[in-house]
């Protein structure tokens, strides 16, 4: 069964473990700034928004690619970014229309969401259950759930 | 490890900016933070130096744990002489800038000397300059903040910044940071003002490593999130009301400070609470409170993110204050409402955001508008003094003028702006002053909670609850019930607190985290990223070794014993209502005691035993 990360925005609190475990698995040092999910603080809405790549399965990234470097892994269905190939053209990163690509200034090559291989620390790091990693096929199911609810008798 | 290993040292008076290595002796003596930094400032200044004058030097200053997964590990703290108290100041803040200053590779910035003309710190990794900041001197913080977003063009650079009351000399000035978190206490963002320094402005992209044993951190941090889920104050009672869960619980039991100090329970109380916050409004529906918020690394994450009704008198046409900001916690709330009997919540929400709008105290500066409403009542301060403003304990509409006028340091803004107790002598009373050494009391009436008289009255920086928090154990429980109207065992009490929170404190980590935490759980969090042997005992140590520098740091700014104490209206005039009815503050059956379990002598000097054991 492939599984998906499953952001629920409303559960965050703009606390950072996600980035500081993602930056940790993939940089082996605790640096947001490096960090393959983002959480946005909208001051004036008092909202937090973690964001990812989603892991299209037309992935822009992927097509876009001159020299291949971004492969699926049929695992986990993530698309990978191979460092050895990557040439640093940062053509995927205009081509992904969610910037969830980016391009490293250290490595010389992109970078982006891998699921870890599937077990990714984002969502095992989230204190609120706001990141989970869940069935593919029914990432709606908590939100379902919270419709479903409504009809319960009072 | 852990440690960035490397201090930045700034001298304002002629712009030299220098990289040194840490001191790793002292590292390993006082950890970081508020221990590290008061070490680095006790060595390089002259305690007796004028705290506003260009001898004081300003250290900002981050912990091991600051910048890693551990919860809540994203503090940092101001340590520099107080203009306020004379004493050491110490103030903590969480936010997000702690982490960006260890993130950009550096343990403590060193601010000496004063610059000839307003300057901002902007500081990316390893690149760090001064750079002119007179288009943003005499604005806000908020609209500091926007103009360095703007000017760099990058949104994720941190900022910690003073506004304009710290311009304006008010002697409880904060530095601000991520808009709405404060270093708030003992006047730190007058001293940076003082230097001509309007802000500091990081990026830091290096992360931070150096972990000791990473696989062995990772699981006693785990371990310790772990605690904090389980508990019900962590895990349930501060996520849902914040500090505020304190409003309800606190009045109850009496020790609710109100009418500056006159009383001990406020009729209002329950309109100003946690609970009324999640109220929806009759005019739009919605509650006060919009969400919780975490500080950097925080899994417990009590902080409040408000709104104010947009057709509230205090933001009417106003639409600059209808998005959200930081909003009410426990101690703002206390005394921006139940000292000054103002139960408006909006009103108290909207005092709050100019609070972090221009960086003042909602403390002191609460404070201070109870004391000036007891004497506007008395007939001492009258409206010739306040154009023409009636400062009237309840009045909403005083309470928000106070704000607008010492935020801008404007007329009678400018006596607000001394705090209670200048204020209170100026205006012949000094007695009417609830401060301890200058600063001004938080939220808890030591009438009803007598562990927390002697903590006041011998906490190193004036009245402070962050000193040692005893209403843990006195009406919550934590670690064990005391009886909070009994002076019984208070002064072993108040030790052990002290010291606990001093080495938390050094750490890099929130002090709430206490409130499930012993220094058991910290203790292997620490000893799993630094280097050396780390235990509870160690730390519970080096706790009183630090406590024991901060005093001596006062005694040679001429601090003395005469000065722990507390205003004769806690010690002469019984509590009117409430469990504590008929009570005062025992101090005089504590504070003997408490010198004696310190080893210092009945003057309050550490004896040469004590600084001998402790290594000082």
């Amino acid at each position: 069964m492939l599984r998906s990360l499953q952001i629920e925005p409303e559960k965050c609190t703009g606390c950072l473990q996600c980035e500081m475990a993602c930056s940790y698995q993939a940089e082996g040092v605790f640096n947001p700034a490096k960090s393959r999910i983002k959480v946005f603080a909208f001051h004036e809405e008092g909202r937090f928004v973690p964001y990812t790549c989603t892991q299209c399965t037309e992935a822009w990234c992927m097509h876009a690619c001159p020299v291949e470097a971004i492969v699926i892994n049929e695992a986990t269905g993530a698309k990978e970014v191979i460092d050895d190939i990557c040439v640093g053209c940062k053509v995927c990163t205009i081509a992904c229309p969610f910037g969830t690509v980016n391009y490293s200034q250290d490595s010389g090559v992109v970078y982006k969401c891998d699921l870890c291989g599937g077990d990714p620390e984002c969502a095992k790091a989230c204190p609120t259950d706001c990141i989970t990693y869940v069935d593919a096929d029914h990432t709606g199911l908590n939100r379902m759930k919270a419709h479903a609810a409504k009809n319960l008798p009072e | 490890m852990a440690w960035t290993r490397k201090v930045l040292r700034i001298n304002l008076t002629n712009g030299s900016i220098a990289e040194e290595p840490l001191n790793m002796d002292w590292a390993m003596q006082y950890l970081g933070q508020r221990g590290l930094g008061t070490k680095y400032l006790s060595e390089e200044i002259d305690p007796k130096c004028d705290a506003l004058g260009p001898d004081n030097k300003m250290i900002m200053i981050t912990g091991p744990l600051t910048g890693t997964m551990a919860s809540t590990g994203g503090r940092y703290s101001v340590v520099t002489k107080s203009p306020l108290t004379g004493t050491i100041a110490c103030s903590n803040s969480g936010g997000f800038i702690g982490n960006e200053i260890k993130c950009a590779g550096w343990d403590m910035i060193i601010f000496e000397g004063k610059s000839p003309k307003p300057v901002y710190l902007y500081l990316e990794n390893d690149k760090a300059q001064l750079l002119p900041a007179d288009e943003m001197w005499g604005k806000s913080v908020w609209e500091t903040d926007e103009i360095i977003h703007k000017k760099h063009q990058d949104p994720l650079i941190r900022v910690a910044c003073v506004g304009r009351s710290a311009e304006e000399g008010c002697l409880y000035a904060a530095i601000v940071n991520d808009l709405h978190r404060a270093a708030g206490r003992s006047g730190v963002g007058t001293v940076m003002a003082s230097k001509n320094l309007k802000a500091v402005a990081v990026r830091g992209t290096l992360g931070v490593g150096n972990i000791k044993d990473p696989m062995g951190f990772l699981k006693a941090t785990n371990e310790g999130k772990q605690v904090l889920k389980d508990n019900a104050v962590t895990g349930e009672g501060l996520p849902q009301l914040g500090t505020q869960v304190l409003m309800n619980v606190i009045n109850e039991v009496g020790a609710m400070p109100t009418k500056n100090m006159q009383d001990v329970q406020f009729e209002g109380s329950s309109k100003i609470s946690g609970e009324a916050m999640h109220e929806p409004r009759e005019s739009d529906g919605k509650a006060n409170l919009t969400t919780n918020a975490g500080c950097f690394a925080c899994t417990i994450a009590c902080g409040r993110i408000s709104t104010i009704d947009q057709g509230h008198f205090t933001v009417e046409n106003k639409p600059e204050y209808w998005g959200n900001s930081g909003g009410l916690e426990y101690e703002a709330a206390w005394a921006l409402g139940s000292d000054t009997m103002v139960d408006d919540l909006d009103a108290l929400t909207y005092a709050n955001f100019l609070c972090n709008e221009d960086g003042m105290d909602p403390i002191s500066f609460g404070s201070t508008v109870a004391a000036a409403m007891e004497l506007f009542e008395m007939g001492v301060i009258t409206k010739e003094q306040t154009d023409g403003m009636e400062l009237k304990f309840g009045s909403a509409e005083a309470l928000a003028w106070c704000a607008e006028v010492t935020a801008k340091g404007e007329g009678f803004g400018k006596d607000l702006g001394l705090g209670s107790k200048r204020l209170c002598e100026k205006y012949g009373h000094p007695d009417l002053s609830m401060t301890v050494k200058g600063q001004e009391f938080p939220a808890y009436d030591p009438r009803g909670i007598q562990g927390m008289g002697l903590t006041y009255a011998t906490s190193n920086r004036g009245a402070c609850h962050l000193r040692g928090y005893t209403v843990s154990s006195e009406i919550l429980g934590i670690p064990e019930k005391t009886d909070p109207l009994s002076t019984e065992g208070k002064p072993e009490l108040v030790k052990a607190f002290q010291d606990a929170t001093a080495a938390v404190d050094s750490a890099g980590i929130c002090v709430f985290t206490t409130f499930a935490w012993t220094l058991e759980d910290i203790a292997p969090q620490i000893d799993a990223a630094c280097e050396g042997e780390w235990t509870s005992e160690s730390l519970m140590e080096m706790g009183e070794r630090i406590w024991n520098m901060e005093r001596d740091f006062n005694i040679a700014a001429g601090i003395t014993g005469d000065m722990d104490t507390l205003p004769k209206r806690l010690l002469k005039d019984a509590a009117k209502t409430g469990p504590a009815k008929g009570k005062v503050n025992n101090l005089d059956e504590m504070l003997p005691k408490y010198y004696e379990v310190r080893g210092w002598t009945q003057d309050g000097v550490p004896t040469d035993e004590t600084r001998a054991r402790l290594g000082l």
